[in-house]
């Protein structure tokens, strides 16, 4: 199986972080796995992107035009790479930043306030993760499961303090039912 | 095997470099290879070695060739501007048969161009980029476990041809992650009789030289090092092939455009379509006998690139015009997606 | 009875510089530093570009020959493969002051622990007598028929006063080889700079005021009277920087 994700939003989303994450679950269950960010001045406050690609068979292009998952962050996102999802994929939206439904309705759509919930539950920085949980309930790209073990890989020993609430706002999108 | 690590290109390259017991870097911050500089500036001082931002691009390589020079194992990196200011000193170290690596992360260009991928550097690197009759071992990986691979290899052909090596990438190379082991054995040390380290009062004193003014001497000078090109040329060719045993159409792409093109393949052969690839990794010596050899029974190719169509000349050449070669290709920062590409080969196919 | 012999840091190529030209002065005072120093052995020289080029014919010790303007940053990477050797370059004004002013103001800097013997005759040689960036005011060359203009092409650059204003270096004299009393002191430097060396101080640069004969159109001895009259009083005789702690004369 493949998962092509593209990760998208603005500079300090932690767009390239949520890549991050989901390429090391991949690589810690032996799969291949690549991670392409977007570089650049893009970094600074412009559009920032992220293809990864998780497969069980070697990987050709690593830039993902043609996503199954889209996570758009934005409305810039969302306009620019709605039309790009594979027929029967799935979008998830930043619906707190992004006013507009979908145009589209051969992929699943869906909603979730992530900037909302992130400043309401005091961890303004992690939407991107509050709706990565989300993402991983309804894709199934990996085992809710394997998280924490992940999470641990990718959050430095020094920043441990980061690994409880970093869980917190996955567990938060993972359960988010709206 | 050690267990496998999450690395992006460029600092997969110094890391292995490192391993391969390199203890000298001298370099420029230049986008999109600055993560080289600044994992050697991270890691050198670590293991007792030296990492030195030069003033400037032309500074950086004259240290490479001064470092060399003295028989350490040394390197450079850069990306496409910066290769051009680079370039006087890759004459002067293929004038004085001195071995280092550089690499090459390319982006877009002629002039400042853009910071995007790109491969149109391919006619420098294979041609010298600078003055003068030469060479250099031009290697192109396509994967982040062939970037650190190519180094190793890289330093190994360098010591051995006594010539500079480049390592030439590109922007998605130099930026993206993939796991890769660095479970690697470093090319043993070569010696190095001709290096300046002080004559110690015990030998005729070195001198590492290009110039001549006896043109006799320079002609010798100059046969002598394309017999090494030959003997490089027999030896150390290296390419891939892809579904080749019974293709009838011919992809050539090396590096990003290789798996780019491995994703077009994979979909024309899903609808039946008889094509195949060869990936030169080594762009100098250019593959040339499995390209002719696929002209036998391939009635066309296409050459995929970043560029407006620079290796599609080596093509040519190398299957001496007997079948066609079409261009397939994005500039300017842009990479050809898979659909384009098996457009090209359909429209192949039905010729 | 042997009262004069070849520094054996010399080897016994046969220089090529024109008569009268002080290189040859300069190039025997550098081997004699490295004779006196006991430092032949240990010691790798960089040749630059210009009519210094063949250096490397001459001097005994391992040679590099570097890219225009190039010395001090090939010297550079000398250095930091291996600490223990003595590393210096020999350069004129067009490869240090112009081409390679980069590499020059950079190594003096960074405080590299390498000597520079900087030769300043305010011509290109090897050319065949262009403007230098040391060139004097109103000095007709190939380059400047009708005399340097300051009005067009600037003021001649004073590389040790420049130089001198930087923290890094460690040592930086001007000196001159047109009188008897002036060559013992610019032996003097240049062996102090080689020490400075030793010492891992820093940065040392000795700038040896020359002459040429050929290309400013003049006898040898009335070169000598012009390097006097001209270029000393806007090149005064010097030290400009010296943190070796020991003393200078």
């Amino acid at each position: 199986m493949t998962s092509k994700i593209l990760f998208a939003g603005f500079g300090g989303q932690g767009i390239l972080f949520s890549g991050k994450f989901l390429a090391y679950e991949g690589l810690l269950e032996e799969r291949q796995v690549s991670w392409l960010p977007s570089y650049g001045p893009e970094m600074r406050g412009g559009t920032a992107s992220c293809s990864v690609i998780l497969s069980d068979t070697a990987i050709g292009s690593p830039i993902v035009t043609t996503p199954d998952i889209l996570i758009a962050m934005n409305l810039p996102s969302y306009d620019k790479y709605e039309s790009t999802v594979e027929k029967g994929g799935k979008i998830f939206v930043d619906s707190s930043l992004v006013q507009r439904s979908a145009m589209r309705d051969d992929v699943d759509t869906y909603y979730i306030p992530a900037t909302r919930l992130a400043s309401e539950n005091g961890m303004p920085t992690l939407a991107n993760m509050i709706i990565l949980g989300k993402v991983i309930k309804e894709t199934a790209v990996i085992p809710f499961e394997n998280v924490e073990r992940t999470l641990k890989k990718v959050i430095s020993a020094k920043r441990a303090d980061m690994l409880e609430v970093n869980m917190k706002a996955l567990k938060l999108g993972y359960d988010y039912e709206g | 095997m050690s267990e496998k690590v999450l690395m992006k290109g460029n600092e997969a390259i110094a890391e292995a470099a490192i391993l391969c017991g390199c203890r000298h870097y001298y370099g420029y911050p230049i986008t999109p290879q600055t993560e080289v500089a600044a994992y050697m500036a991270k890691r050198m001082p670590k293991v007792g070695g030296v990492f030195l931002q030069a003033e400037s691009e032309i500074a950086a390589v004259n240290m490479v060739i001064g470092t060399s020079a003295a028989g350490c194992r040394v390197m450079t990196s850069s990306s496409s501007p910066g290769i051009s200011l680079k370039s006087e000193g890759l004459s002067y170290m293929a004038g004085c048969d001195l071995p280092a690596l550089i690499v090459n992360v390319q982006r877009g260009g002629p002039g400042l161009g853009g910071i995007q991928p790109s491969q149109s550097d391919y006619f420098q690197a294979t041609r010298g980029g600078g003055h003068g009759d030469y060479h250099m071992i031009v290697l192109a990986p396509a994967s982040i476990q062939e970037m650190v691979d190519m180094t190793v290899k890289g330093f190994a052909l360098a010591d051995k041809y006594r010539m500079p090596c480049m390592l030439l990438a590109d922007g998605t190379m130099g930026q993206m992650m993939e796991p890769v082991s660095l479970d690697i054995t470093a090319p043993e040390t070569v010696e190095k009789p001709w290096a300046v380290t002080g004559t110690g009062c015990k030998r005729p004193h070195n001198v590492v030289n290009s110039l001549s003014l006896n043109s006799e001497e320079l002609e010798v000078w100059n046969f002598e090092r394309f017999k090494r090109y030959e003997t490089l040329a027999e030896n150390e060719t290296m390419y891939e092939e892809y579904c080749m045993d019974d293709a009838e159409i011919c992809v050539v792409a090396f590096g990003i455009a290789a798996r780019v093109s491995k994703n077009a393949i994979d979909a024309a052969r899903a609808q039946g379509v008889k094509v195949g690839m060869v990936r030169p990794i080594t762009l100098y010596p250019f593959p040339k006998a499995p390209l002719l050899k696929a002209a036998e029974h391939c009635k066309s190719f296409i050459s995929v690139e970043l560029s407006m169509g620079q290796m599609i000349e080596d093509v040519e050449l190398a299957i001496r015009c007997k079948r066609p070669v079409t261009l397939c290709n994005r500039v300017g920062g842009l990479i050809p997606t898979p659909e384009q590409v098996l457009a090209s080969i359909l429209k192949a196919n039905e010729m | 009875m042997v009262v004069f012999e070849k520094p054996k840091a010399l080897t016994d190529n046969q220089l090529h510089y024109c008569p009268g030209c002080t290189h040859g002065i300069i190039h025997r005072l550098v081997a004699e530093a490295m004779d006196e120093l006991g430092i032949e052995g240990k010691t790798v020289g960089i040749a630059s570009v210009g009519c210094s080029v063949f250096t490397y014919n001459y001097f005994n010790c391992d040679m590099v020959q570097a890219a225009h303007g190039r010395a001090p940053a090939v010297a550079t990477g000398v250095k930091r493969a291996n600490p223990e050797n003595i590393v210096f370059t020999y350069q004129g004004d067009g490869d240090l002051a112009a081409i390679g002013t980069a590499e020059t103001v950079h190594a003096a800097a960074r405080g590299e622990n390498i000597t520079v013997i900087f030769v300043n005759n305010a011509i290109y040689g090897m050319t065949g007598g262009q403007m230098a960036p040391t060139s004097l005011p109103g000095q007709v060359t190939q380059t400047s028929p009708y005399g340097r203009d300051i009005k067009t092409v600037g003021h001649p650059i004073r590389v040790s006063e420049m130089l001198s204003t930087l923290e890094g270096p460690a040592y930086i004299e001007r000196v001159a080889v047109n009188s008897v009393k002036c060559v013992k002191d610019a032996k003097k430097a240049i062996k102090k700079a080689f020490q400075c060396q030793l010492d891992g101080k820093g940065f040392s640069l000795v700038e040896v005021l020359s002459t040429c004969p050929t290309n400013w159109g003049m006898t040898p001895d009335k070169a000598m009277n012009w390097l006097e009259e001209n270029m000393k009083p806007y090149y005064p005789l010097g030290v400009f920087k010296d943190k070796t702690g020991g003393d200078n004369q």
